[in-house]
């Protein structure tokens, strides 16, 4: 290996420099891998401790003992009722506000003060939403705590969500698509109803999906607005009291005694499972988008 | 039907797509201004329902120095230091624990991983996004609170540990989604300006992204902070929810927003106490709301610079 | 003597001006457009041409900042009291420089503009779209596959198919902003074999940034320079050396722009 040095071989210098660089991206890759433990391992144990008490039974019967036994179909069925409350209120609020700003509003302190609204609504604590949804919703319109009222209160929390997710999606659809449709006479209405609300349901579905992922899963906001501890008999309409998945796993887990150490992890599987479902969808929904290109 | 050539009727009349435009732009205008209306309201329904007590018997000084949290005493004490120092506590935890692994996260998928590791990871971190805070709860009540009892010998595993831990885990994926975007946000002639004479990629890193991009990182900090402060469930299962300041981080500890869902579903209508909460939570709204103006300033700042 | 050019003319412009915000594009227009001529209009770029094409169908309103000033009569009417700007617009066809398929089916992307003027009876739409296409010179190419996606059809292919699109509107007026820029030269010469035959139906206003395609179409030429509108003439008289200004004569023989 002896002779003139090549003009290309690396100074010492540079060597160092290369296996800094080495070293700092291993360190980095570490680092970030290590947020893969948290995920994978509530995973694990969610699945080990409580799947095997995940059972048919489990999810179709009723509660016993406060929870300590039997099941917890009044909760499923009740986070359901939530959620689509929440999902009727938000998704029409939140379409139509992203609508306005990506197609109508122009740069001024009004659309300013929208999304400042829209980033102080979704950075708001969800405690504070709760106090909102008691105040707003429980007593002053008088729903009382009932499913209407926790309902709008989660609506209220998740309507960034909406917006921002249909707002990107309108945004993608090329400007030039909204120019030529104007130029054949139609209104603006006309021109998001027929070209630009088309080409970004994929955005409005991921809204949704992220909606329903965040509803079922938020405790706070419904656990002085509707949310009920123990109520055997599914609602039977909005203004009921219910069960909610998250608020039963926040009392099995704190506020009974003699609760069976699957319990808690077994309801904590049946909800991650039903967020994971949610993000999947919305995951396989963006890469949809991605993989079939219209233009 | 299509108009004659020639005609030039119908250019005043107002049709009904013309009236259809016009209900359309009415209707997702008031969605828009929607939002502003919700912040509005909840300023305005959260004041109103603590404003009674805090005009007229609530000690500020009190309230924001006190070191006794005693709301059913004889007489009650509305000293709310211990929840305060507890919040600052826990919230700094999970930010020494979410800093680096935010960044590092970023700085690895923005500027190191590609394809399908690259989508793997954003999937992971979404993920751990999307894991229910009262899932976390459980998780610190029944996996690290033996955990830490076990490690570091003591008695309890519910304290500022544990709870910032936790805290630090769920405002990692914001935050590096946040920090992600101001690292892309530089752009790549300066990338390609600083390697063309000859610097590495992590020099590049070091000496022009990480510079330029600083804005943007300290707003995806400010808004964890936001995040970390405002978790409810999560820190009232895993804290430990001890009305003393704490003074190490094997201390239990309260939070303003814990002890907002303690103590709400038992404090009587109206009473003192429940007015207290409110204003409780007016000042969670306040600190929330700065962080954001902070973080939003910031980001439009180097906007407006670059 | 004023009537009778009132009825000649289909498009008459006055002291128009055009600005983005502080930006000025347009200045002091004064041109006339004849019923069924071809009206070129060549200059350099940033010319203000496209600005006054916008002017021409009222887009100000979609495009934020923009400021027309000045009057345009457009079939008698001044375009600043007509109330309902989409039927304006309905009666004026554009066809822009990039070609433009929107997502939307090739039938759709034809019978879209009846449609939202409320044709509904499918034999007529049928009947809509045929013309349109064969009008466009594109009916032969796609008759087989009208299903497929209009914004996925070949360059050439989607700026025809956006000429049949503005001819489906029935138009009295039909701007075109530089057709040809991303378009084949065998596209090129059908389409201008197509503008010459509509000329009999209607008007066309042609911004050409190719001189030689206004002298081969255009009745009269105008030539903008700087947000200016530095003369019109018959477009014969203005390449047979018959311009009055230095400048046209400098931009026609290719010494700038």
């Amino acid at each position: 290996m002896s002779g003139p040095p090549s003009p290309f071989a690396a100074t010492a210098v540079e060597r160092r420099q290369l296996s800094v660089q080495q070293l700092v991206r291993l360190l980095l890759a570490c680092v970030t891998t290590l947020l893969l433990v948290p995920v994978l391992g509530i995973l694990a144990v969610l699945v080990v401790e409580g799947g095997p008490g995940l059972t048919w039974s489990f999810l179709t019967e009723k509660p016993q003992r406060l929870g300590a036994a039997g099941g917890i179909w009044p909760a499923l069925v009740g986070t359901v009722w939530l959620t689509a409350t929440a999902l009727l209120v938000a998704l029409p609020l939140g379409v139509a506000a992203a609508i306005y700003l990506s197609e109508y509003a122009r740069d001024n302190r009004l659309t300013r003060a929208i999304n400042l609204a829209i980033v102080n609504l979704a950075g708001v604590p969800s405690i504070v939403h709760a106090l909102f949804g008691v105040g707003a919703f429980v007593h002053f319109l008088r729903f009382g705590e009932s499913i209407l009222a926790a309902g709008c209160t989660l609506a209220v929390m998740t309507m960034p969500v909406v917006i921002v997710a249909t707002r990107e999606s309108l945004q993608a659809v090329p400007k030039a698509f909204r120019d030529a449709c104007w130029s054949l006479g139609a209104t603006r209405w006309q021109t998001i109803r027929h070209i630009v609300l088309p080409n970004s349901i994929s955005g409005i579905l991921t809204g949704v999906i992220l909606v329903v992922s965040r509803a079922v899963g938020e405790t706070a906001p419904i656990m002085f607005t509707g949310a009920v501890f123990l109520r055997l008999v599914p609602p039977e309409s909005v203004f009921d009291r219910t069960m909610a998945l998250s608020f039963h796993l926040y009392t099995v887990s704190t506020q009974v005694t003699d609760v069976p150490r699957h319990v808690p992890f077994s309801v904590a599987l049946t909800l991650i499972l039903v967020v994971l479902t949610m993000n999947s969808l919305s995951i396989w929904f963006r890469m949809r988008l991605r993989a079939r290109k219209k233009w | 039907m299509v108009p004659a050539p020639g005609s030039h009727q119908g250019l005043d009349r107002l049709d009904g797509a013309w009236w259809r435009d016009w209900a359309a732009r009415v209707l997702v205008s008031l969605g828009g201004i929607s939002a502003i209306l919700f912040i509005v309201a909840i300023i305005v329904f959260i004041a109103s329902q603590g404003l009674e007590f805090a005009w007229n018997r609530l000690s500020w000084a009190e309230l924001l120095t006190g070191a006794r949290w005693e709301p059913t005493a004889n007489p009650p004490r509305y000293g709310a230091w211990p929840l305060l120092a507890g919040t600052a506590w826990i919230t700094a935890v999970a930010m020494l624990v979410a800093v680096p692994l935010s960044f590092a996260a970023a700085i690895y998928i923005g500027e190191f991983a590609t394809g399908s590791r690259r989508e793997w990871l954003k999937v992971t971190i979404e993920t751990l996004a999307a894991i229910p805070s009262v899932v976390w709860g459980v998780i610190g009540l029944q996996v690290l609170n033996p955990l830490i009892q076990q490690w570091f010998d003591t008695p309890v595993g519910l304290n500022v540990l544990n709870a910032g831990v936790i805290l630090g885990l769920m405002a990692a994926p914001i935050m590096t989604t946040l920090a992600e975007d101001a690292l892309k946000a530089v752009p790549d002639t300066y990338r390609e300006a600083a390697e063309a004479l000859g610097a590495t990629r992590w020099q590049v890193i070091w000496r022009v992204v990480l510079p330029h991009a600083r804005p943007g990182l300290s707003a995806s900090v400010l808004l964890g902070i936001g995040r970390a402060f405002g978790e409810t469930i999560a820190v009232l299962m895993a804290s430990g929810h001890r009305l003393l300041p704490p003074t190490s981080v094997f201390d239990s500890a309260a939070t303003i927003t814990a002890t907002i869902a303690a103590e709400l579903g038992e404090a009587a209508v109206d009473s003192d106490h429940y007015q207290v909460l409110f204003v409780l939570g007016l000042v969670l709204f306040a600190i929330t709301f700065s962080i954001n103006l902070l973080a939003d300033g910031l980001v439009r700042g180097r906007r407006r610079r670059a | 003597m004023v009537t009778a050019a009132a009825a000649t003319n289909l498009l008459s412009v006055r002291g128009l001006s055009v600005r983005y915000g502080e930006h000025v594009a347009l200045q002091g227009v004064d041109l006339d457009v004849r019923e069924h001529e071809i009206f070129g209009i060549i200059g350099p770029a940033n010319a203000g041409k496209t600005s006054f094409l916008r002017a021409l169908n009222r887009m100000d309103e979609f495009v934020p900042g923009m400021h027309v000033d000045g009057t345009v009569t457009f079939a008698g009417r001044d375009l600043r009291t007509i109330r309902n700007l989409y039927a304006l617009r309905r009666r004026i066809g554009v066809v822009f420089p990039l070609p433009v398929g929107l997502p939307l089916s090739i039938y759709d992307n034809v019978a879209l503009s009846p449609r939202l003027a409320g044709v509904r009876g499918r034999a007529e739409l049928d009947e809509i779209v045929e013309r349109c296409l064969r009008r466009a010179a594109l009916w032969d190419e796609v008759k087989d596959r009208l299903d497929g996606l209009g914004s996925l059809l070949s360059g050439g292919q989607q700026q025809r198919l956006t000429i049949a699109r503005a001819l489906s509107q029935q138009p009295l007026l039909l701007l075109l902003d530089e057709f040809s820029i991303a378009v084949d030269p065998v596209t090129t010469m059908r389409v201008e074999e197509v503008l010459k035959d509509l000329r009999r139906e209607l008007t066309i206003v042609l911004v050409t940034n190719l001189v030689q395609q206004a002298r081969r179409l255009a009745d009269r030429t105008a030539f903008f320079l700087g947000g200016r509108c530095v003369e019109v003439a018959g477009t014969e008289a203005l390449f047979s050396g018959g311009a009055r200004d230095q400048r046209t004569t400098d931009y026609l023989e290719g010494r700038f722009g």
